[in-house]
């Protein structure tokens, strides 16, 4: 058995699969943990409708709780309230900062958008200068957009705000 | 939740909006290995997978509905082709880059409106899909109009090229405002807007896009297509045929 403090501590040392440097609870799709009939029930929310890590991601809370002890666990996916880079913790960014990952600004395309080549200029996790340039609005997967820096001269990912 | 929740109406709608997204998705997969540059295909693959991870949500939620025991698996690989109710606009074959990003830009346009609007639908788990689907489909809408302008606006070729995307599929664009008799009762539950609805708004998000992009926006013709009424064009077949292949061969297999 183990008590809800202990389970979420468990939790924090779950890697998300795509990017192990930050926790599933440190990426904010860990919404709630419960004791329910001498086990626990976790609530987890996906971070895109396709991700292809999320069932992965179910099966490895499960695997860790059980491996601590917890009894029997279930893990119920929860659409409602739909997940945002703004659950992302500030350890997290900084997090994803240092793994070369340009952490979400807040920019997400809500609203009108002026349609045009002219991302914001964001600051290249490496070297830190600001002359970036987005080579495509999808990276390696759908959260993340590649950049180019034109000063050091690196590729590099951005988790897009959504 | 009220009693229209379980209509035929109510499920119609509901099947509609996922085959959409399930046909498109399929579609624009084929790009994978295919795409002019890595990153576009990239770019394409993970659409495709937004609007799989969506159609799975949908067509589940389409299932529960119907009540019959049928999972979004069983309503996407046994359903024929008369059984899908997608806009024949999502089934037509890619062609070119320029074709595959003016069609996305004309959906993923109708879609933000449409996800928009069905955040405050009486059904709550379509609400719930559509809070989720609005943040993808903004990123989509950004995505293919950027390469609208782009192509448009660009060489001899990429404008040409993009003109006869937009003469091709424009036409096509005139069934997404269709009204059915099916709306009617949804719109009346608040489950979620009559297609007609949003045309106005489509045509305001479109159109300065296309103008920037120096296209030239056909006239409309009485031309009209009937895939969201299960009458498709030859297309749909040949997709079905490739999406379903292993669920034909093995019926009943699983993984």
């Amino acid at each position: 058995m183990l008590t809800q403090s202990q389970a979420w501590k468990v939790l924090e040392a779950v890697p998300d699969p795509e990017i192990p440097v930050i926790s599933v609870t440190e990426l904010g799709i860990v919404r709630e943990v419960e004791l329910r009939n001498g086990g626990l029930h976790v609530v987890v929310t996906p971070t895109y409708s396709g991700c292809p890590a999320t069932e992965v991601i179910a099966q490895s809370i499960r695997d860790a709780l059980v491996d601590a002890g917890a009894g029997a666990v279930t893990v119920e996916t929860r659409l409602a309230p739909a997940w945002t880079t703004d659950w992302i913790t500030d350890t997290a960014k900084e997090k994803l900062r240092a793994y070369g990952i340009a952490p979400p600004g807040g920019d997400a395309p809500v609203g009108p958008q002026p349609v045009r080549f002219v991302p914001r200029k964001l600051a290249c996790p490496r070297c830190g200068s600001t002359d970036t340039v987005r080579l495509s609005q999808f990276g390696s997967t759908a959260c993340k957009a590649l950049y180019r820096c034109q000063s050091c001269l690196e590729p590099f990912e951005y988790f897009k705000p959504i | 939740m009220n009693q229209q929740m379980n209509s035929p109406e109510h499920i119609e709608y509901v099947t509609r909006i996922g085959d959409n997204a399930l046909i498109l998705g399929q579609r624009m997969s084929e790009w994978c290995g295919h795409a002019p540059v890595l990153e576009e295909d990239m770019a394409l693959a993970n659409m495709s997978l937004d609007l799989i991870g969506q159609a799975r949500m949908l067509l589940a939620h389409a299932g529960k509905l119907e009540g019959k025991g049928r999972d979004e698996d069983q309503l996407a690989f046994l359903r024929t082709e008369l059984n899908y109710r997608n806009l024949t606009l999502c089934e037509l074959p890619n062609q070119d880059f320029a074709r595959t990003m003016v069609r996305n830009f004309l959906f993923a346009s109708f879609q933000v409106l449409l996800w928009e609007r069905l955040l405050t639908s009486s059904d709550s788990e379509l609400a719930a899909i559509a809070a989720k689907s609005l943040k993808e489909a903004r990123y989509h809408a950004q995505h293919a109009g950027d390469w609208v302008i782009r192509l448009g606006d660009g060489t001899v070729e990429s404008h040409a090229r993009a003109q006869a995307a937009l003469d091709y599929l424009w036409p096509y664009t005139a069934e997404f405002f269709v009204t059915t008799p099916a709306d009617d009762a949804v719109a009346a539950a608040a489950i979620g807007p009559a297609w007609s609805e949003l045309e106005a708004a489509w045509e305001a998000l479109v159109l300065p896009v296309l103008v920037e992009a120096t296209l030239t926006v056909p006239a409309r013709t009485p031309f009209k297509s009937f895939g969201k009424f299960g009458r498709h064009s030859e297309h749909l077949g040949h997709l079905l045929s490739e999406m379903q292949y292993l669920q034909r061969t093995y019926p009943g297999a699983q993984w």
